[in-house]
């Protein structure tokens, strides 16, 4: 089967994270800032998943069930939250919301 | 097969940077789609083709019709030309020759599988489910409530509140 070194498959890894995290930081629409989260999230599933077919163990791959289940979780809440948010201040603009009070 | 892993990890890093590199929301997350199928290529390089299918199902096609629901609700980045723009060559030449290449390796990979035998060093989703309901029992009842938790929460946000608290508290 594959025999591309792990290190690589960590680095592949590494990367996407690395892409979903300077996502993260750089865009300052919220949408976008929960599309880079989940490129993390997956980056982060990848490397379970390459630990457990490196070891020959099933348990890499329950753990990327529970990622999932954590995921699907954080998307529903997150994207209610990005609806609410955005029919309160007609923006998308994470800096919008920075404020504790309500000016409005 | 170690050519397929390379050309799914390119075809991953580059739509991901699509992704979070684009203007439309839409467009991105069509982007963000391609690179979990390409992930997913690279899950089933790996012999888990169980995961290689949730991420499939779950990934690409839950979470990410959730996000595009959304997306097209807020009414973002779609203006009136935007059929117009469509039928232009370089809106869909990218993701298209993308997705190709994906499309090209997984066959690829798949003549090269024996068709009768199952794959020796392959983690069959039997082992997965046998752990998965022993040893982590636990984590799937704390993942069952974290869901609960989650259809609540999310049906609690996403109902309307009236911003009014009181009558006499109401300015204008």
């Amino acid at each position: 089967m594959l025999t591309v070194p792990i290190g690589t498959q960590i680095i592949f890894a590494g990367i996407l994270f690395l892409l979903g995290l300077v996502g993260l930081l750089v865009r300052r629409n919220m949408i976008f800032m929960l599309m880079s989260i989940e490129v993390m999230f997956n980056s982060a599933g990848l490397v379970f998943i390459i630990a457990g077919t490196h070891w020959k163990q099933p348990d890499g791959q329950v753990m990327f069930i529970f990622i999932l289940a954590v995921t699907a979780v954080e998307v529903s809440i997150a994207l209610a939250l990005i609806l609410q948010v955005y029919h309160h201040f007609k923006t998308l603009d994470a800096d919008a919301v920075n404020n504790l009070k309500d000016t409005n | 097969m170690n050519v397929f892993f390379y050309i799914a990890a390119s075809v991953a890093i580059i739509s991901t940077i699509m992704a979070i590199s684009g203007k439309n929301a839409i467009h991105s997350l069509l982007y963000l789609i391609l690179s979990l199928l390409a992930v997913s290529v690279i899950f089933y390089l790996l012999s888990a083709p169980f995961i290689a299918a949730l991420e499939v199902i779950i990934y690409a096609g839950a979470i990410m019709v959730l996000f595009i629901f959304v997306t097209m609700m807020l009414n973002i980045g779609l203006e009136r030309e935007a059929e117009n723009k469509w039928l232009k060559p370089r809106m869909w030449i990218v993701p298209s020759i993308l997705a190709v290449i994906l499309l090209i390796t997984l066959i690829l990979a798949l003549r090269n599988v024996e068709p009768t035998a199952p794959d020796k060093e392959a983690i069959l989703p039997k082992e997965v489910g046998i752990s998965l309901f022993s040893t982590y029992l636990l984590g799937v009842e704390i993942a069952a409530i974290l869901l609960m938790a989650g259809v609540i929460g999310a049906y609690h946000l996403g109902s309307q509140k009236k911003k009014v608290i009181h009558r006499f508290l109401k300015t204008s």
